[in-house]
């Protein structure tokens, strides 16, 4: 396990006061959070940001990483000294897990530190005394493909979710799951599944289990809702003249009419061939003019015989003013 | 809704967008808050339920989404829900301006 310089992830010195951590954390977060930013990395990024956050901005928590900071660098291999938090009792925001982005998974370097305890749900102990009590609702994020949502049926998904050890701790675990996907699913919806999220308390039933689905890239396709989209490359010569070619769709190849006179751009709709559902979404080829290459002598006659054909045709009119 | 008793765990399963409503207490169990939280974005228009009164308030099931999203906003960025129900407005803009731009050929 490497040690984690939590004050350069957040671009603050080492005796910065609580106003700049809170400062340098807010900016950060504004830019990487993955509900607002288009950044490649974000939601890493703002899982380091907030995991450093929440152990700077916590007194206790700060005075125990500074601790340990004293005698390792970033990057660095790093074991806590036996029984060193001894001194310590983390009572501060680290339990709450409400709702936040982070949530469960913090590094492991985190938790060596401040325990899963301070890492794990906001539980329910208080209440877990005799009565019957529901176990709360899990969620987890799965990623599908494009072909499951247009056959439906049952997959197998594998997943991280919390679960809470023998001793009563949260942690990640693994955990595969039989799971029927409904036909038509998009990116972005949410299934769910009866009884498989925490077991419940003193004979308490359990709680459910959400997966969001998102819908794994799977080129040439774009999905857009119910929409498919494919650029879709002619032959300029199939874009003029017109030509029926064969496109592929995620349910097969299907024929597809290129009327003459077509130009690059051009949106040819194929009704119903997108994601299935009532009523189903539509399939688009997106016009791409292909130019053949001029590697041949025949090829460069063609082109001679081309520009011969079209003396008046202006290719930059558009640029005049 | 789907269910085999003799698969390995092969739960009953409903897609939330199209099968489900939400009482306020089974959207607060579904997005582990308090529904002081969720009532305080329905005062906001940020979620809308249809019903008179909390006790028979009914969220469709794409509020699960929207709500959580206000819920992970008003904690990470630390915002209140005012703060929370702007950043879903915007959202909602630049969704519709980037399907805007799809349809016209730019993305």
């Amino acid at each position: 396990m490497d040690f984690k310089d939590y004050y350069a992830a957040l671009g603050v010195e080492a005796n910065a006061t609580q106003e700049e951590i809170k400062r340098a954390y807010r900016k950060l977060a504004r830019k990487y959070h993955p509900d607002v930013s288009k950044e490649p990395d974000a939601e890493a990024r703002f899982k380091d940001v907030a995991e450093a956050y929440e152990a700077l901005n916590d007194a206790e928590k700060r005075a125990a990483y500074d601790d340990v900071g004293k005698r390792h660098k970033q990057g660095e291999a790093f074991s806590p000294p036996p029984g060193w938090d001894s001194g310590f009792e983390f009572s501060g925001r680290g339990g709450d897990g409400t709702g936040g982005t982070a949530g469960f998974d913090h590094s492991d370097f985190f938790e060596s530190l401040f325990g899963r305890q301070a890492a794990g749900s906001r539980g329910r102990s208080a209440q877990r005394a005799q009565s019957p009590v529901t176990g709360q609702d899990h969620h987890a994020k799965v990623s599908i493909d494009l072909l499951d949502s247009y056959r439906g049926g049952q997959r197998s998904i594998s997943m991280r979710v919390p679960q809470q050890d023998a001793s009563g701790r949260m942690a990640m675990q693994e955990r595969q799951l039989d799971v029927n996907i409904p036909k038509g699913i998009r990116d972005g919806q949410h299934l769910r599944l009866s009884g498989q999220g925490e077991p419940g308390h003193s004979g308490g039933p359990a709680g459910d289990l959400y997966l969001e689905i998102s819908i794994a890239p799977h080129p040439p396709f774009r999905v857009d809702g119910r929409d498919v989209y494919l650029d879709l490359p002619v032959a300029p010569w199939e874009a003029a003249l017109g030509a029926s070619v064969t496109v592929p769709t995620p349910d097969g190849d299907v024929q597809l009419s290129v009327p003459a006179g077509s130009t690059a751009g051009r949106k040819l709709r194929l009704k119903g061939k997108g994601l299935p559902s009532t009523p189903p979404g539509d399939l688009y080829a997106v016009l791409q003019l292909a130019l053949p290459p001029a590697d041949t002598e025949a090829a460069l006659a063609g082109y001679r015989e081309m520009e011969k054909a079209f003396t008046g045709f202006q290719p930059r009119r558009i640029l005049e003013t | 809704m789907v269910s085999t008793s003799d698969q390995r765990s092969l739960a009953t399963t409903v897609l939330v967008e199209e099968q489900v409503q939400f009482s306020l207490f089974e959207l607060t169990e579904a997005c582990r808050a308090d529904s002081d939280q969720l009532v305080a974005l329905v005062n906001e228009g940020a979620l809308t339920p249809i019903g008179d009164g909390p006790q028979r308030w009914r969220f469709a099931g794409v509020t699960l989404q929207r709500a959580r999203t206000a819920l992970r906003l008003t904690h990470d960025l630390e915002l209140n829900a005012p703060g929370a129900a702007l950043v879903l407005d915007l959202l909602d803009q630049i969704d519709a301006l980037r399907a805007q731009l799809r349809r016209v050929g730019g993305d």
